[in-house]
């Protein structure tokens, strides 16, 4: 069975820091920035690339900050 | 592109599985970070794209946190007073019959100052959809008591929190409207988890849908946090809100209208 991969683009500029895409993600792909971004905020960020390309970070991002990506290998 | 960890070969627009719809204006969200009402706007535009209604739906915003909807939505929109979008939609609906037309009001709205207008107009079976954020607080004014605070919740206005002997019991708008002939779609639901907004996303769109059968209101309460008013961070409020919020106010349909074939 090809393997699918997904993957996440963050628009770090909007994100809020909210964390709320991290519990929602079944691979844990998601942390937190300890750098901020132009507002002051700890953006998401991508901690490994074991993305299935559900998008459950990016529907219940509350800000649509997350696109994602999926492909067969 | 910007640096990635990924294959940059998955991210290319014909694997595109998600982005946030055109439908929603480029302009930031003026809501505290993981405020439920940035996903209920989302959802409720996506909706908007998928049955490509955009041009054919009429908005009306609140007074509260979401005043600024119009700033947000890529739809038409009216700013109503404080509490009166119902009464407003209604007029929007009876002049132009074959628009969308849909509330979107918080629960200081809704169920505190807009208590007349939201049962009337359920009553009189307006054929519009009233979107209802409850998030068990006036947000946008500083945390103060609605009538849909829970009991023993400490707000601004009950820092003791809510005694129900004095400050009266937090009202179910939505089962109360569920009673009346006029509303032929009722249901409660959520958007602080991936299938929650799922599921709040599909009754939004039946809400939209039965506009076109003109047989009353669809309602659709999306039960919300405001981590800021609540003085919690958004995931902890998330958790709250389960723990809290949804015993008191069940997620579900509450009332649903015969199917036709
Ligand atoms: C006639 C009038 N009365 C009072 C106010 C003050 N006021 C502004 S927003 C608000 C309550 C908002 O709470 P809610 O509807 O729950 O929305 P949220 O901010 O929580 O999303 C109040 C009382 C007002 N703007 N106009
Ligand atoms: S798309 Fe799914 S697997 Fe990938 S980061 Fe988002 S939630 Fe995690
Ligand atoms: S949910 Fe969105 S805004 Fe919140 S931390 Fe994640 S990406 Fe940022
Ligand atoms: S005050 Fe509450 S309802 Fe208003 S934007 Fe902040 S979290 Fe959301």
């Amino acid at each position: 069975m090809a393997k699918v991969k997904g993957a996440i683009v963050i628009d770090i500029q909007r994100c809020k820091g909210c964390e709320v895409c991290v519990p929602a993600c079944p691979k844990d792909v998601i942390g937190m920035s300890t750098n901020v971004n132009n507002k002051g905020y700890h953006y998401a960020e991508p901690k490994h690339d074991d993305c299935i390309g559900c998008a459950n970070c990016a529907i219940v991002c509350p800000d649509g900050v997350i696109t994602v990506y999926r492909a067969k290998d | 592109m910007a640096e990635t960890i990924f294959d940059p070969n998955i991210i290319k627009d014909q694997n595109l599985v998600y982005k946030r719809t055109d439908h929603m204006k480029e302009k930031a969200l003026s809501y505290c970070p993981g405020c439920g009402h940035g996903t209920a706007h989302r959802i409720l535009m996506e909706v908007i794209e998928e049955m490509g209604i955009q041009e054919k739906t009429i908005g009306v915003s609140p007074v509260g946190c979401s005043v600024l909807a119009y700033d947000f939505m890529n739809v038409d929109m009216q700013g109503a007073a404080h509490g009166r979008a119902p009464a407003l939609a209604t007029a929007i609906k009876r002049l132009m019959p074959d628009k969308f037309v849909f509330t979107y009001q918080g629960d200081g709205d809704l169920a505190a100052i807009g208590t007349a207008e939201t049962i009337h107009a359920c009553n009189r079976g307006e054929h519009i959809t009233i979107i209802f954020i409850n998030n068990g607080i006036y947000g946008m004014t500083g945390g103060q008591m609605a009538p849909t605070t829970l009991p023993g919740m400490r707000s601004s206005t009950s820092p003791y929190g809510r005694d129900e002997a004095t400050m009266g019991h937090p009202l179910r708008m939505t089962e109360l409207v569920a009673t009346l002939p006029g509303t032929c779609f009722v249901t409660r639901q959520a958007v602080h988890t991936p299938g929650n907004v799922r599921k709040a996303k599909r009754a939004l769109r039946t809400a939209f849908e039965l506009q076109t059968r003109k047989i009353g209101v669809s309602f659709v309460e999306i039960v919300s946090n405001c981590n800021s008013g609540w003085k919690m961070t958004p995931v902890k409020a998330n958790t709250w809100m389960e723990e809290n919020m949804f015993p008191y106010y069940p997620l579900g349909d509450i009332k649903v209208p015969e199917k036709i074939d």
